[in-house]
């Protein structure tokens, strides 16, 4: 039984433990590179979108915050170009709104709604209430409650050097943006104060004071996180280059 | 290995065989333990928020015990925890009987490694509930414990390829191709897609090289080749070993083993995308995602039939053999989980099932179907081999376990067929004036009889766990339970019966 060979003969691969890791690895490598390469080559694969800009310091700690409590889990951020979920949500998602997510955020599971576009659907006082207890605002609602967070401090003395790291895996922010790190996350905070740098900085930026607390929370940063999200295209005036004849 | 050369000398801790080998068993012991111990904890931890979707006043308000929080802890135990220990346990019991050779590095170096691995579990599901991750689906450990793990796993590595080199039967035996691909692709995975920037050295806050579309890709090149080759090409290891071994039959075809190990491992690689489908990666990558996963369906076909076939001649075991009977429908499930796989795949049925619970109902087909009986059924292999005792503390209990467990994991595929299609369904219908029909918490309220059928699936597959451990201990404590035992027929014609 042993004498039927494959091919030239794969009883010289089961002989010979090297030849065989070799083959294993070349195999395995195959399909990745092939899959993964021309995404970082094809200058396509990203279509620049006006209007995309890195996050605040505010919503990134937001942002944190989200990966942190695994919001991931039960919510999606990314559309699909589906009539109705097109109808739900809002354009379909464009891939250069996910490029400065350092990992993407576009879900694998829908237990609650898809939030790629929930900036500016409800108001900052609902976003709140809704955290605090969801099913005060929505009864049938199984998402868990997160009051906790509400006066929670928020912790961001080494928001600048998130900043730096994020601008080394290649999210541009300059330097003045990253010297005005905490200024500006502290700016985000205060509608009464001066955020003229903050709106400079980052359009389109929601300022509030999320939570009614004195100092910054972690359910002011994770508001001002939602609170963006997919608000930075203006769908009034994008046309794809694809689309174009 | 004839019994002429098992002595009744033999200490707990080697087992001496002809050319006086002594294959090291006491950290395989340990690997045992831990398996059927994380086995638990994952399946319940599992139920528990399996119930915080039911019912959830089960998050307790606290930080700590949200579902966010706790999934990670879930999927960890299961995979990484229950899966991997069994993975050493197997692997390293398996290598080597089938070199005839003792573990390269010996008990100590797999003492290290078992230590070292759990170590790092326990860490890992610790960082989780205190707020640590990475935000990757099955790679959440943060910077500092994917290094770990780096570690550990490069001497898992060393002992088992050494083992392979150092052996003393010429032929590499196909259980052992399918554990090197499994070591080596998993470890090629895992620094892939963990390739983070830590903020500071002294923080365990890092971020991805990668972002946006192409840390989707790269995410799930690794996220599906986790399933691919931690969950299958590992756990095939297995079956080639223990089906045959507990069958008393050969491998059905050799050929088609070597057919389907190479196409297997080259496809399963390509399939990534088919979770991307319709998202905002280029339309190319998820037309090889798709086809490539439909092609995937053959070789995954291929080591079912030969999992299956290898029961040729003993298909009478399947009745008095509970064990057999974990593994041989192990491989049916597989089959099952490798057909719909592809079928979710193809870009419209995708269109309907992402994003819902088909998915969840699909991955614990594979889970519990294939992943867990398979190792239930090399631990119940193993155990009264480890611990020398002649038999089980009792085989009615392996049956009541097969199907108590059966039962569970029907109740919950189908609850999330049912409510993932619903899902699905509700979220595209229109009335007929051309509005959406339903609000999406309207689909949320709908979702929920679904969600305590599948918890009391949940139930039962813990409850067929902890007879399991029962058993198990009654087992290495040397008890035998007074039953009435399995009996072959008598007019049995199968060839080579020992």
């Amino acid at each position: 039984m042993a004498q039927d060979k494959k091919g030239f003969s794969h009883d010289l691969i089961e002989r010979n433990t090297l030849l065989l890791i070799v083959l294993v690895l070349i195999t395995v490598s195959i399909g990745g590179l092939v899959q993964i390469v021309p995404l970082f080559t094809i200058e396509s694969t990203i279509e620049k979108v006006e209007g995309v800009r890195p996050y605040s310091p505010l919503e990134l700690a937001g942002q944190n915050i989200y990966l942190r409590e695994g919001c991931y889990n039960c919510h999606s951020q990314q559309i699909r170009p589906f009539r109705d979920e097109v109808e739900r949500y809002g354009h379909y998602s464009l891939a250069a709104e996910s490029m400065y997510d350092h990992p993407f955020q576009w879900g694998s599971k829908r237990t609650g709604p898809d939030l790629a576009r929930v900036g500016g659907k409800y108001s900052n006082a609902w976003q709140v209430a809704h955290l605090v207890n969801p099913r005060a605002v929505v009864p049938e609602s199984i998402m868990p409650t997160y009051g906790w967070m509400k006066e929670r401090p928020l912790s961001y003395g080494d928001i600048g050097d998130h900043l730096k790291t994020l601008k080394i895996v290649g999210v541009p922010y300059t330097d003045e943006q990253i010297a005005n790190a905490k200024a500006d996350l502290e700016a985000q905070k205060n509608p009464d104060g001066d955020t003229a740098g903050l709106m400079k900085r980052y359009p389109k930026a929601v300022v509030a004071n999320f939570t009614g607390e004195k100092t910054v929370t972690e359910m002011d940063a994770l508001v001002a996180y939602l609170q963006v999200l997919g608000t930075m295209v203006d769908f009034t005036k994008y046309q794809s280059k694809q689309l174009q004849q | 290995m004839t019994s002429a050369t098992l002595t009744s000398g033999a200490t707990l801790g080697s087992q001496r065989v002809s050319e006086d080998v002594r294959y090291h068993e006491d950290a395989i012991r340990l690997f045992v333990i831990a398996a059927v111990f994380w086995g638990v904890v994952g399946f319940l931890a599992g139920t528990f928020i399996a119930l915080q979707l039911a019912f959830p006043a089960l998050n307790l308000g606290l930080e700590w015990t949200s579902f966010g929080r706790l999934r990670p802890v879930h999927t960890s135990a299961v995979i990484f925890a229950f899966g991997g220990n069994v993975l050493f346990a197997t692997s390293l019991y398996s290598v080597q009987r089938t070199c005839r050779q003792h573990l390269f590095g010996g008990e100590g170096l797999a003492k290290f490694i078992f230590w070292n691995y759990n170590v790092f579990i326990v860490l890992a599901a610790l960082s989780y509930v205190l707020g640590f991750t990475q935000g990757k689906e099955y790679a959440e450990p943060e910077w500092i414990l994917d290094l770990y793990l780096t570690v550990t796993w490069v001497l898992y590595a060393v002992q088992f390829i050494g083992t392979v080199m150092t052996r003393r039967e010429s032929h590499i035996y196909v259980a052992n191709w399918f554990f090197m691909a499994f070591i080596l692709t998993v470890a090629i995975l895992h620094i892939g897609n963990n390739v983070n920037v830590p903020v500071s050295l002294f923080g365990m806050k890092s971020y991805t090289f990668v972002s946006g579309v192409q840390s989707a890709m790269v995410q799930w090149w690794y996220g599906h080749n986790a399933v691919g080759f931690f969950l299958t090409a590992g756990f095939l290891g297995i079956m080639y070993y223990f089906v045959p071994k507990r069958a008393e039959r050969p491998v059905y075809s050799y050929r088609l083993s070597i057919v389907h190990f190479w196409t297997l491992i080259f496809l399963y690689i390509w399939a990534g995308p088919h979770h991307l489908h319709y998202t905002s990666l280029p339309d190319w990558a998820q037309t090889l995602g798709m086809t490539f996963s439909v092609m995937l369906w053959m070789p995954s076909w291929g080591g079912m039939i030969n999992g299956i076939m290898t029961l040729s001649g003993a298909w009478d075991k399947l009745r008095t053999d509970p064990v057999l009977r974990f593994l041989v429908t192990s491989v049916a499930f597989y089959g099952m989980s490798t057909f719909e796989g592809p079928l979710m795949s193809v870009k419209p049925v995708n269109a309907l099932s992402h994003y819902t619970d088909w998915t969840v109902g699909h991955v614990h087909s594979g889970a519990l179907g294939w992943v867990a009986f398979v190792s239930f059924g090399a631990i119940y292999y193993l155990v009264p081999v480890l611990w020398k005792r002649s038999q089980l503390y009792s085989m009615r209990l392996v049956s009541y376990h097969f199907w108590t467990a059966t039962i569970g994991i029907v109740l919950y595929i189908t609850a999330m067929w049912v409510s993932g299609i619903m899902q699905g369904l509700m979220w595209r219908a229109y009335d007929n004036l051309g509005f959406l029909q339903y609000s999406f918490v309207e689909t949320v309220a709908a979702m929920h009889p679904f969600y305590v059928i599948r918890a009391m699936g949940g139930v039962l597959f813990v409850t067929g766990a902890l007879i399991m451990v029962y058993n198990l201990w009654r087992t290495a404590k040397g008890d035998v339970r007074i039953e009435k035992p399995y009996v072959t027929t008598p007019h049995k014609a199968t060839v080579g019966a020992a």
